[in-house]
C-alpha cells in the first residue's frame, strides 16, 4: 500500500461526500446529511493515514521530513485542514448543509494534487531544514482552512439572501429549506473567522520568528509576507466591521469571500505569479 | 468662537475614535500593500529597462520603488496607531469599570436589560435559600459576592472578567510591535559580508553602503557545500571563528554555521546566506596517460591557463565543479569543461570526468586519455549580518497579540445574579460572547438548582 493509493481513496471519499450532501439538500432527510458527514470523516481518516505514510516513506528514502515541503504536499495538507475545521464546526453546530459548500474545496484540492501536481518526495533544500517549517505551515494552513469554511458559509448566506429577496418562498421549500437561517449563517461566518484569525496571527508570527532566526529579519516585505498581512488586514477589517452598525450580514459575507480570495492569492498566486523567498510551487 | 473651536476639537477626537476610520485604514493598507508586491522594490536595472520613462518618473515620485517606507504608507501606519490609541482611551475606562466595579445588585431596571432571567422553583426561608444559592453557585459556577439590601439578598458571581481586556491586549500589542520595529530601525542594522576561506573581517558593509565596525574579527576557516543525489543542494556550511583583541574567543572557535543555524556574538548575528568561488585562483588536478602505454603523468593547471601536454598538445581548463550531478544526471564526482588543442590542430572543447569514468574520458583527446582528479578550490562565504535590539520587544508584542486574540475570541465573561427574598429566588445572567452558548449554560444551571 502506498500513500498515493490512499490519497486516491481520500479524493473519492470527498467526491462521494459532496454528492451525498447534494442529495441531502434535495431529499431533506437527516440520515442522508449524516451520511455525508461520515463520508467526509472516512476520507479524513484515510487522508490522515496517507499523510503519515508519506512521512514514513520519506524516511525510507533516507531523508525523512514532515510532508509539508512542496506544492503537492501543501495542497494535500490544505485539504486535510479544511475537512478538519469543517468536521469541528459540523459536529459542534450540526448544520449539515454547509458540507455541500465546504467539502468541494477539499475535493478540488485533492483532485488538483493527484491529477496534475508532481508528487515525488524530494529531500529538503537547506532553507527548509528547520522545525519552524512545521509550526509555520500548520498554523497558516489551519487559519486558511477556517477562512475556506467561512467563505463557503458566506456563499450560502449570499445565495439564501438573494433568493429570499426575490420573494422565493416557493423555493424555500426546495434546496433552501436545509440552509440555516440568515442569522445563523452570519453568526457561523463570524465563528469560523474567529477560529481562523488567531491561527493566521500565529502563522504570521511563527513565519516572522523563522525569518528572523534564519535570515536575521523578521519582516522584509517579501511578496508572500506582504500578502499574508493583506489577508490579515482584510479579516481585521471584517472583525471591526461587525462592531460597527450596518456592517453585519451581506457586507460581512462579501468581505469574507474577498478575504478568502486574498488568502488563495497569498497561497498560490504569489508563487505562481510573483517572485520571492517562498519556494513552494516553483 | 470658543464653542466653534471646541466643536472642532471634539470633531477631530470623534474622527480619530471612529471605527469607520479603522475599517477605512485597514482596507486602505490592504489595498495599497498590493502595489509593492507587483512593482519590484529596490528595482534592478533589468526590471527598470522594461518600464517606460513616464512610468519610472511616476513611480519614483509616488515612492512605489520603496513603497513600504514611503511617506504616505508610514503616514497610514501612524494614523492607524493614533486611531488605535484614541479608540482605546475612549473605551477602556468603560470596560475597566465593568471588570473592576461589577454590578452587584440586580434591580428591576437591570433585570430587564438581561437576556436570561428565570424565577427558580425553590421554597424556604430567605436565610436558607441564601445559604443554598451560595453553596450552589460556589460549586457549580463561581464564588458569589453577597449584598444585603431592602430585606433582600443579592448574589453576584462571575467568570473570566479580565477576558474583556483581551481586545485591548491585542491593540497594545500592535503598538508594542511598532515600538520594537522603531528601535530596530534606529539602533540596529542589516549588513552583508563576503569572507574568503582562511580570511577574516572586522568590518561589514551596511545597507546603503555604510561601513560598520563589528568590534571583533570573524574568520572563515572553511566553507563547504553538499548535494543530494538529485543534484539539489543539501547543505551550505561555513566554519566560523571569533577573534577579539587578537585572542580567540573561547567557545566560539570553528563553529559550524548553516542555513537556519546562525551564530550570535555580542548582539550581532551571522547567517549563512550565499557563497561563491574565491578569486584567489583554483588549482585543477589532471592525469594524462598515453593510450599506447607509459606511466600516467600528473599535472596541475589554473583557470584558463594553457598547459603543455606530452606529445605537443595543449590543454586549458575553462571551468570545473566538484560534483557534476546537477549538470549531468547519472554522473557524480568532479568534472571539468576543457579545451584541448592537439599538436598542429584546432581547439576542441569537451568534458572530462574522474577516473571512475575512464571510457567516457577516452572518447576524446587523440592519443591521450585525460582524467580530471579534482580541484583545490577556495570559496568565499556570504554572510548576512544583523543587529536588532528591538527584536525582543517585537516578540513580546507578538506574544501579547496571540494571547490577546485568544482571550478576545475564545473566552467569555459570564455573569450570574440571584435575588433572594422570602418569595423565592430570581436568577439572571449575561455573557460578553456567544449568547446562545451562554443560554445553554444558564438553563443547565437553573435545571440543576431546581432539582437539588
Ligand atoms: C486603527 C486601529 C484600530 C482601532 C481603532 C481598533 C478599535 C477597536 C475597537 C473599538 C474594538 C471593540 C472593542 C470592544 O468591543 O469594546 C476592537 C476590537 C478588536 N480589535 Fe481592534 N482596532 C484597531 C486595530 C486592530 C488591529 C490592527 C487588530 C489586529 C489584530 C485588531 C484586533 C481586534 C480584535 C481581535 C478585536 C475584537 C473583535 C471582536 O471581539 O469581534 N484591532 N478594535
Amino acid at each position: 500500500m502506498s500513500s498515493s493509493m490512499l490519497f486516491n481513496v481520500t479524493m473519492i471519499a470527498y467526491m462521494v461526500s459532496t454528492c451525498i450532501f447534494f442529495a441531502f439538500l434535495a431529499s431533506r432527510s437527516k440520515g442522508v446529511g449524516l451520511a455525508g458527514t461520515y463520508a467526509a470523516l472516512f476520507g479524513f481518516v484515510v487522508q490522515t493515514a496517507a499523510i503519515g505514510l508519506r512521512w514514513k516513506e520519506s524516511y525510507d528514502q533516507g531523508h525523512g521530513h514532515a510532508p509539508l515541503s512542496n506544492l503537492f504536499e501543501s495542497v494535500v495538507f490544505f485539504s486535510w485542514t479544511i475537512i478538519l475545521i469543517f468536521l469541528f464546526i459540523d459536529f459542534k453546530y450540526r448544520y449539515r448543509a454547509i458540507g455541500f459548500f465546504v467539502v468541494p474545496f477539499a475535493l478540488f484540492g485533492m483532485a488538483w494534487a493527484q491529477l496534475s501536481l508532481d508528487s515525488n518526495i524530494e529531500p529538503l533544500v537547506p532553507a527548509l531544514q528547520s522545525n519552524w517549517l512545521v509550526y509555520h505551515v500548520i498554523t497558516c494552513f489551519l487559519g486558511y482552512a477556517a477562512f475556506a469554511v467561512a467563505c463557503g458559509i458566506s456563499i450560502m448566506y449570499l445565495i439564501r439572501e438573494q433568493i429570499e429577496q426575490e420573494g422565493g418562498n416557493a423555493q424555500a421549500g426546495g434546496l433552501l429549506s436545509m440552509f440555516p437561517s440568515i442569522k445563523v449563517l452570519d453568526d457561523l461566518n463570524y465563528k469560523a473567522i474567529m477560529i481562523g484569525f488567531p491561527l493566521l496571527t500565529l502563522g504570521i508570527v511563527t513565519g516572522a520568528a523563522w525569518a528572523n532566526y534564519a535570515w536575521g529579519t523578521y519582516w522584509s516585505w517579501d511578496p508572500k509576507e506582504t500578502w499574508s498581512l493583506i489577508v490579515w488586514f482584510v479579516y481585521a477589517a471584517f472583525l471591526h466591521a461587525r462592531i460597527t452598525r450596518g456592517w453585519v450580514g451581506r457586507r460581512a459575507a462579501i468581505l469574507s469571500v474577498i478575504g478568502f480570495a486574498a488568502t488563495i492569492f497569498c497561497y498560490l498566486g504569489v508563487n505562481l505569479l510573483l517572485s520571492g523567498l517562498h519556494s513552494y510551487g516553483k | 468662537m470658543t464653542t466653534n473651536k471646541r466643536g472642532f476639537a471634539q470633531q477631530l477626537w470623534d474622527f480619530f475614535c471612529s471605527l469607520r476610520l479603522t475599517i477605512f485604514l485597514l482596507i486602505g493598507l490592504a489595498l495599497t500593500s498590493i502595489i509593492g508586491t507587483v512593482i519590484q522594490q529596490g528595482p534592478q536595472r533589468e526590471y527598470l529597462a522594461t518600464l517606460s520613462e513616464t512610468k519610472i518618473r511616476l513611480y519614483s515620485a509616488l515612492g512605489f520603488f520603496d513603497m513600504y517606507h514611503s511617506w504616505w504608507f508610514i503616514l497610514l501606519l501612524y494614523l492607524l496607531t493614533l486611531n488605535l490609541i484614541c479608540c482605546s482611551i475612549k473605551r477602556l475606562p468603560r470596560v475597566w469599570k465593568i471588570v473592576s466595579e461589577p454590578v452587584l445588585v440586580m434591580d428591576d431596571t437591570f433585570e430587564r436589560s438581561l437576556s436570561s432571567v428565570r424565577d427558580l422553583k425553590l421554597r424556604g426561608s430567605k436565610g436558607e435559600l441564601k445559604e443554598k444559592m451560595v453553596s450552589f453557585l460556589k460549586a457549580e459556577f463561581a464564588e458569589p459576592v453577597i449584598t444585603e439590601r431592602e430585606g433582600e439578598y443579592h448574589l453576584f458571581a462571575q467568570k473570566n472578567p479580565w477576558c474583556r481586556l483581551g481586545v485591548y491586549v491585542v491593540h497594545l500589542s500592535i503598538i508594542i510591535i511598532f515600538i520594537g520595529a522603531l528601535i530596530g530601525s534606529f539602533f540596529g542594522y542589516k549588513a552583508y559580508v563576503n569572507i574568503p576561506e582562511g580570511g577574516g573581517v572586522s568590518q561589514v558593509q551596511g545597507r546603503g553602503g555604510k561601513t560598520i565596525d563589528l568590534g571583533y574579527e570573524v574568520r572563515c576557516e572553511k566553507f563547504s557545500v553538499a548535494f543530494y543525489d538529485t543534484g539539489a543542494p543539501k547543505e551550505f556550511k561555513s566554519i566560523l571563528s571569533i577573534v577579539e583583541n587578537g585572542k580567540p574567543v573561547a567557545g566560539l572557535q570553528k563553529v559550524p554555521v548553516i542555513v537556519n543555524e546562525p551564530l550570535t556574538y555580542k548582539g550581532i548575528t551571522f547567517y549563512q546566506s550565499s557563497y561563491g568561488q574565491s578569486d584567489e585562483g583554483v588549482k585543477y588536478h589532471l592525469t594524462v596517460r598515453d593510450r599506447k602505454g607509459g606511466a600516467p603523468v600528473k599535472l596541475d593547471a589554473r583557470q584558463g591557463e594553457r598547459v603543455a601536454l606530452p606529445g605537443g598538445a595543449f590543454l586549458s581548463v575553462m571551468e570545473a565543479t566538484q560534483n557534476v550531478t546537477p549538470f549531468m544526471k547519472g554522473f557524480d564526482g568532479p568534472g571539468a569543461q576543457v579545451e584541448f588543442t592537439p599538436a598542429g590542430g584546432n581547439p576542441q572543447p569537451f568534458v572530462i570526468l574522474s577516473e571512475k569514468y575512464e571510457s567516457f574520458n577516452a572518447q576524446h583527446g587523440g592519443d591521450l586519455v585525460i582524467t580530471f582528479d579534482g580541484m583545490d578550490q577556495k570559496f568565499f562565504t556570504g554572510l548576512q549580518v544583523a543587529k536588532d535590539p528591538g527584536v525582543l520587544v517585537v516578540w513580546l508584542g507578538c506574544f501579547l497579540m496571540v494571547i490577546g486574540t485568544c482571550m478576545a475570541f475564545f473566552m467569555s465573561h459570564k455573569r450570574v445574579w440571584a435575588r433572594v427574598s422570602d418569595k423565592g429566588v430570581t436568577m439572571g445572567g449575561s455573557a460578553s460572547k456567544n449568547p446562545t452558548g451562554f443560554e445553554i449554560v444558564f438553563d443547565e444551571l437553573v435545571e440543576k438548582i431546581n432539582k437539588a
